[in-house]
């Protein structure tokens, strides 16, 4: 009994720290956070959303993976600037000296900035430029900077990592500059350009909701925003969820990812 | 003879914390076309970092050297070299590895022409059924043999060799050394070899260099080893002449390697140190 109860060890914990937090969510509703929606309202109320996951009803009233489709479209878009341009500044850095004391203050400092900092910026930065869609470059600006830092700091230290002995090869065999790049640098920088990659994607999906909240756009953060304003909680819990299971996903892909370059 | 790599009076210095410090000093030493000379000595005397120098891989202090009638400068893929690790990388496979080089030196071949080199000397060093394995996926004798075969397929001027079968166990190591000696002779060219081991010294080498002590190391004694070629182990250890000679050697490295100063002797009166302390 006890050794068949260890086996299910992997789904009955995780279930009873589930079931610890609904309760402590049902009674914080119950006593001092009246406002808070209980557990089976929340379901209620969000059942429309979840139901008919790709309903459109108005712009700020779809189901709950057509916003989430809409905040991965943008993600995808900052996130791939952020790698565009990431990876060679990580490889400038990684490179030379001259450029890494020269830009390496600045980045530490720019680093930390939230995006809730970063956000305006990127409207005052867009206004004035024609043909745009201002809120979506300020979204996809801020996403791009948040995000850059850890693929291009992963690079930079890949590259400095990279074994003498890998590019004495480069150097006996007088290999080109674009061939020393693509046969020997690139490949032993991969590993930790995809630990990089990683992080900056958790870190894309995290600056999402700062950014659709800010900019009114419509997507899982904007939603949230939104519900809010109008009074309407329920579907605030079902956003925070959402953006939590779909963040865990995206992670779990990359270290699949990931992994697979470690071997290589 | 005409002498086919020409080493004059080099010198190495490198800074360290006490300010710069002079490992090798006049170290002159001329290898005949075909040649297979070894360079014993003891650990960290400075046999790597004169052999490296030859490699272009690290920077010559003072004197030169000239291979073919060429002053080296910097490293190329007319010197084969094969380290004790032998830097593979590991994310080609063991032909991608040799592949890698011949493009490089073999640029006007045919594609299937270029394989086929690659092919052939990695079937030569016994890697018929592996050339298609990453590095990760050999043992660690095994990617030694891609080494060789990655260094042979050059068709280098000459082979440089630091301790290639240093991390390796005797059989497998008994079996390289072979492997070794056959491409050497079949493809005739000038190598240069470091080694710790006596017997893989007499067993290689036209003549092996002693050098002696560091720091400002040089050339202690040569020592010719005229055994017949082509070899046979068992014959050169039961030639008269093996067990003086490799008496000799380790003679050398006992007593002489140390004679050039007295520092042999610090070590000694620093415990004394520590007794009356
Ligand atoms: N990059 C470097 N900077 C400073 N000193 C160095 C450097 N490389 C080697 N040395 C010093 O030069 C000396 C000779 O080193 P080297 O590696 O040539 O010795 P070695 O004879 O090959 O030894 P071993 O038999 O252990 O391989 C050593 O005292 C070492 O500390
Ligand atoms: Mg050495």
């Amino acid at each position: 009994m006890k050794e068949t109860l260890r086996k299910l060890d992997f789904l009955l914990l995780p279930l009873l720290g589930a079931a610890v937090i609904t309760g402590l969510w049902y009674f914080s509703s119950a006593t001092w956070a009246g406002d808070l929606p209980n557990p089976t309202k929340t379901w209620t109320e969000s059942k429309p959303y979840v139901l008919d996951p790709f309903g459109k009803r108005g712009e700020m009233d779809q189901g709950i993976l057509r916003f989430t489709w809409l905040s991965l479209i943008l993600v995808a878009k900052g996130y791939s600037i952020a790698l565009i341009l990431g990876t060679p500044i990580g490889f400038f850095l990684g490179l030379s000296k001259t450029f890494t004391k020269a830009f390496d203050p600045i980045i530490q400092i720019l680093r930390p900035v939230s995006p809730l900092a970063w956000l305006p910026l990127g409207m005052v930065f867009f206004a004035k430029v024609k043909g745009v869609n201002i809120s979506e470059m300020a979204a996809l600006f801020t996403i791009a900077l948040c995000s850059m830092w850890p693929t291009v700091l992963n690079t930079a230290v890949g590259v400095r990592a990279i074994p003498t002995d890998y590019m004495n090869v480069a150097r006996v065999l007088k290999l080109s500059r674009w061939k020393t790049l693509t046969k020997v640098m690139i490949p032993a920088t991969l590993p930790y350009m995809f630990t990089g990659f990683r992080l900056s994607l958790g870190i894309a999906w995290l600056v999402i909701v700062a950014a659709e909240m800010l900019t009114g756009r419509p997507g899982v953060g904007g939603f949230l925003w939104q519900q809010y304003n109008a009074l309407v909680y329920e579907q605030i819990i079902l956003c925070i969820l959402t953006i939590g299971l779909v963040g865990f996903v995206l992670d779990r892909l990359m270290s699949v990812v990931e992994r697979r370059f470690k071997t290589a | 003879m005409n002498d086919y790599l020409e080493i004059f009076n080099l010198k190495k210095v490198y800074p360290s914390a006490k300010g710069p410090q002079t490992i090798v000093q006049g170290f002159n030493l001329k290898l005949r076309k075909g040649e297979f000379v070894t360079v014993i000595g003891h650990s960290g005397c400075g046999k790597s970092t004169v052999l490296m120098m030859v490699a272009g891989l690290s920077t010559i202090t003072d004197g030169g050297i000239v291979l073919a009638g060429k002053e080296l400068d910097g490293p190329g893929p007319d010197r084969g070299i094969v380290f004790q690790s032998p830097s593979l990388l590991p994310w080609m496979t063991a032909k991608e590895n040799v592949m890698l080089g011949i493009e490089q030196v073999f640029f006007t071949a045919e594609k299937a022409e270029r394989e086929q080199i690659a092919e052939y000397y990695l079937t030569v060093v016994g890697l018929a059924d592996s050339m298609h394995k990453k590095p990760g996926e050999l043992s660690q004798g095994m990617r030694q043999r891609v080494g060789i075969a990655r260094a042979f397929a050059l068709k280098p001027k000459m082979l440089l060799l630091d301790e290639p079968f240093g991390m390796l166990d005797s059989l497998t190591r008994y079996e390289l050394q072979a492997v070794l000696l056959e491409l050497w002779r079949k493809n005739k060219i000038t190598a240069m070899m470091v080694t710790h081991d006596v017997d893989e010294a007499l067993y290689l080498s036209d003549r092996i260099v002693c050098m002696t002590d560091g720091p400002e190391a040089g050339i202690g004694e040569i020592i010719e080893v005229n055994f017949p070629r082509p070899r046979d182990r068992k014959a050169v250890m039961e030639h008269p002449d093996y067990y003086q000679l490799r008496a000799r050697l380790i003679e050398f490295l006992e007593v002489h390697a140390h004679k050039k100063k007295p520092a042999a002797l610090a070590p000694v009166s620093a415990t004394a140190v520590a007794i009356t302390a």
